[in-house]
């Protein structure tokens, strides 16, 4: 027996997993970016540089109004960034919630909150956050945090049940009913703490969808400020100059696929190091 | 119990159906053994029993003799001669052909050999077809006659059913017949009756020795059982950490084993006629790459002195074929079987019960599955539910711990009724009765460290707190034997015999009355066994706890109970105390069973 515990072992099979590092890498360098970039950007986020589609200011060119497509790419990471995460974590929430309730109560209340639940998945994802936000005149972010997140929230408790299940059978799930502990607490403290690597697979998975789906709304025109730079809406705004100059729509194209490769490969690493960490 | 053929020596070479020399099978890509210079011969009609602990090696042993090795390892070197032939250096193409016709393997688990989508009839004759043997004709003859050999029905009926729709002996048995069929010289046998029942399982092992003797193959049984070889084989190999470490005839395996590893196992092991105190093997069996030099036992060795790491101990010849790799062999002494008896199993001591089951009903859904079971359990007792699977002595425990809720009847503790539920009954209630699980796999929460798993009783129960508790978890952990080192460890680095240590640690820190302890044995290894039941036994005295012990293994109830009910079907069939039940038993049931169950005496 040796006497690491069991955290730096775990912190050094991280570090040995290829995918989850260079995952995290990726990931990193396009967050520190979408901080940093608003100081670091050559021009200022609505600064007029040259004439529209020409390739005056920096190397990227500029987009449809004549502003500089590097700097607005730099700018218009913060919120995209911030609004994904954030749903991401709501729909994450909402969805252990759901999956755990149905898995440990069971039961007709298991069937029926899952039968709602399919009910909810029939619908495409990005239903609901249309539907409401054309019909608000301007949409906050807070809305599209809510609207996103609810519409994970059905998924990830799908897989919640899943994984859920075949923990509240285990006998250490028994053993605590036998010592009589409080059913939040077996929940919480007993089966929630083992679902960890599917749970943050799966975060790493919504996330991508997250990022897609804020960057839709915005391609759409739904964003919470019309003439800021934001990455969706920039695919948007500058699609009419695709094949004269082709960076103001590749650029947000490019980073948005490079942290969705990221956050993908985070995800991957860490369904693999949870086979291989074969713990039982 | 059958009752091997006397045997008259080992075969020597040119006789020999099957030989290997100097086999070693390694870890892919890394310089570690998994098995190592092993020299076997098999006898055609003999049996030779391989046996040894989990992860001795004696799986990987049994299919280097098939040429394979699992993903991982690889057969590093040594010979498998088959006559004239080296089962190793053949072309690919000749070892397939060679496998099932001339070595048969019949693997532990055969619900996952047979193809559940193929009928009994075509899965037998496959093997023939495929070898282009015989007409149709004549391979269904020889399928029928194959099942009719081990006892199993061969009309057309039978022969259209597909596997889910056998039971799990017969299923064993098809796999014997289909290893038979093709009438191989050599027979691998990879622990085929780990869990059957033992009235199946006494069948299964009679219609393997039978075909074994009247075909004239040799047999390698491999298993961890040593009751189970006490009763086929002819010779033993016992196994330890890669090695055969002792080699002889049965008997003299078992009335005079030289090496001190082949003594502690026996001693380990519970008898059928003699409620004999066992004792365990005090740390684990090291895995490939983590085994030390010398001799691989010494640091585990009663015997050893410095030298012992020392040296390699080669095989050294104790008596006719009958050779131990130790270099103690004449100094330590013979053996004596007599380990001392349990001394309170008398049947007259006076009983104080305090937890008594009266017309007890289980249902699952609509189905009764426990009719009208009465009995009781006293103060600083063990009483032993026994069955075989399906008898419900599980679902008696499981209501008795408050984990079923579906029954009728009373339940009352020291005079008290039990509510149904754990949830409904009084936390005084809840504290006294424990319950510890089969499988210590799964009854300990993998994300918690042994820490928090013993010190959550006490906290829930009010028993101690912060440093109180602390120093309270490691007083258990050492009356358990593991020690303070363990405490914060998550339960994945523990084995399975600590982890049950563990289990135990936990349902001590409620400082219970009564503990239930369901099959707590049965996934963990003999040596591990024999010192789970000492530690039992001490606490059983020392605390005056009194113990329901769910167990099939009715050797092992013979060590530590002191009552036993017999269980079949749900029902109540016999119960007394265990002298009475099982030196006379008045039911045929209970004949039965005993006679059925392997034992070593």
């Amino acid at each position: 027996m040796s006497t690491t515990t069991a955290t730096t072992s775990g912190l050094r099979r991280m570090l040995h997993q290829r995918r989850l590092v260079a995952g995290m890498i990726i990931t990193a360098f396009v967050v520190v970016l979408a901080i940093i970039g608003p100081w670091i950007a050559p021009y200022g986020e609505h600064e007029i540089v040259g004439k529209p589609f020409t390739h005056s200011g920096s190397f990227l060119g500029t987009d449809y109004l004549g502003q500089d497509v590097l700097s607005r790419v730099l700018a218009g990471g913060r919120s995209i960034l911030v609004i994904s995460v954030l749903a991401t974590a709501l729909g994450m929430v909402g969805g252990i919630l759901i999956g755990l309730i149905a898995a440990y109560v069971g039961g007709w209340f298991d069937e029926v909150l899952m039968r709602l639940n399919d009910v909810a998945l029939a619908f495409p994802q990005i239903l609901l956050a249309l539907l409401v936000l054309s019909a608000v005149e301007q949409p906050e972010w807070w809305m599209i945090v809510l609207l996103v997140g609810a519409s994970h929230a059905p998924r990830v408790a799908r897989l919640v049940r899943g994984v859920a299940l075949g923990l509240v059978s285990r006998d250490f799930v028994a053993s605590a009913e036998a010592l009589g502990e409080s059913r939040i607490r077996i929940v919480l403290a007993e089966v929630l703490p083992n679902m960890n690597a599917p749970l943050l697979a799966e975060a790493g998975l919504r996330l991508t969808y997250s990022i897609g789906l804020v960057a839709a709304l915005g391609f759409l025109g739904f964003s919470t400020d019309p003439g800021g730079a934001d990455w969706g809406q920039m695919i948007n705004e500058n699609r009419l100059a695709l094949l004269v100059v082709p960076w103001g729509v590749l650029a947000p194209v490019i980073v948005i696929g490079i942290f969705t490769i990221g956050t993908n490969l985070m995800a991957d690493g860490i369904t693999q190091l949870a086979e291989k960490g074969g713990e039982s | 119990m059958t009752s091997a053929a006397p045997h008259e020596a080992t075969p020597t070479t040119d006789q020999a159906a099957c030989t290997v020399e100097d086999l070693s099978v390694g870890l892919t890509g890394r310089n570690i053994d998994v098995v190592d210079d092993i020299d076997l011969l098999l006898g055609p009609g003999e049996v030779v029993g391989l046996v040894g602990e989990s992860g001795s090696g004696k799986t990987t042993v049994g299919t280097a003799l098939l040429g394979y090795a699992r993903v991982g390892a690889l057969i590093e070197h040594g010979r498998v001669l088959l006559g004239e032939r080296d089962v190793l250096s053949l072309d690919w193409k000749d070892v397939r052909q060679l496998r099932g016709q001339e070595i048969a393997y019949v693997p532990q688990d055969p619900a996952s050999a047979l193809n559940p989508s193929i009928r009994i009839g075509p899965q037998l004759v496959e093997l023939l077809e495929l070898r282009d043997i015989g007409t149709a004709e004549e391979r269904d003859d020889r399928a029928r006659a194959g099942l009719a050999e081990v006892g199993l029905p061969n009309d057309d009926e039978f022969l259209r059913r597909y596997p889910h729709q056998l039971s799990g002996g017969q299923v064993q048995r098809v796999a014997l017949a289909m290893a038979f069929l093709p009438r191989p010289k050599v027979l691998v046998l990879d622990e085929p009756t780990t869990g059957l029942d033992v009235t199946t399982q006494g069948m299964v092992l009679e219609t393997m020795n039978q075909l074994c003797r009247s075909h004239q193959v040799a047999a390698l049984y491999v298993t961890h059982d040593l009751a189970v070889i006490a009763n086929i084989a002819d010779r033993v190999a016992v196994m330890y950490a890669g090695r055969i470490i002792e080699l002889g005839p049965r008997d003299q395996i078992f009335a005079a084993p030289a090496h001190p590893y082949t003594r502690a196992l026996l001693d380990a092991i519970p008898h059928l006629k003699q409620a004999r105190a066992l004792s365990g093997i005090p740390g684990r069996t090291p895995g490939p790459g983590r085994r030390p030099s010398g001799c691989r036992f010494h640091d585990r060795c009663s015997y050893a002195i410095d030298r012992c790491a020392d040296e390699e101990p080669p095989p050294v010849e104790v008596g006719p074929d009958h050779t131990a790799r130790c270099i103690r062999l004449d100094e330590i002494g013979s053996w004596d079987i007599d380990l001392g008896t349990v001394p309170d199993s008398d049947p007259d001591k006076t009983r104080e019960p305090i937890l008594s089951v009266r017309d007890l009903d289980v249902y699952y859904g609509r189905k009764q599955v426990v009719h009208g079971v009465t009995f009781d359990l006293g103060r600083s007792e063990c009483v032993a539910l026994v069955g075989e699977s399906g008898s419900g002595k599980t679902t008696i425990s499981r209501c008795v711990g408050g984990l079923h809720r579906d029954w009728t009847g009373t339940i009352d503790f020291e005079e008290r009724e039990l509510a149904k539920g754990a949830r409904s009954r009084t936390n005084d209630d809840r504290k006294r009765i424990q319950y510890i699980f089969q499988n210590p796999y799964l009854s300990l929460n993998p994300r918690m460290t042994i820490e928090q798993i013993i010190k959550r009783p006490m906290k829930l129960f009010g028993i101690a707190k912060g440093k109180a508790a602390t120093d309270r978890a490691v007083e258990l952990l050492e009356q358990v034997a593991l020690g303070p080192t363990v405490l914060k460890l998550q339960t994945n680095r523990l084995s399975g015999g600590e982890r049950q240590r563990v289990a135990i640690a936990r349902a001590l820190a409620a400082e219970p009355d009564i503990l239930v302890c369901d099959e707590i044995t049965s996934a963990l290894d003999v040596s591990v066994q024999g010192s789970i039941v000492q530690l039992l036994e001490e606490l059983r005295k020392s605390r005056g706890i009194g113990m329901l012990f769910v167990t099939h293994n009715l050797a092992l109830v013979r060590s530590i109970a002191a009552r036993v009910q017999i269980l079949n079907a749900g029902r109540l069939v016999e119960s007394g105390s265990v002298v009475e039940v099982m030196d006379s038993p008045r039911e045929d049931y209970t004949r039965e069973l005993l006679a059925n169950s392997p034992s070593i005496d």
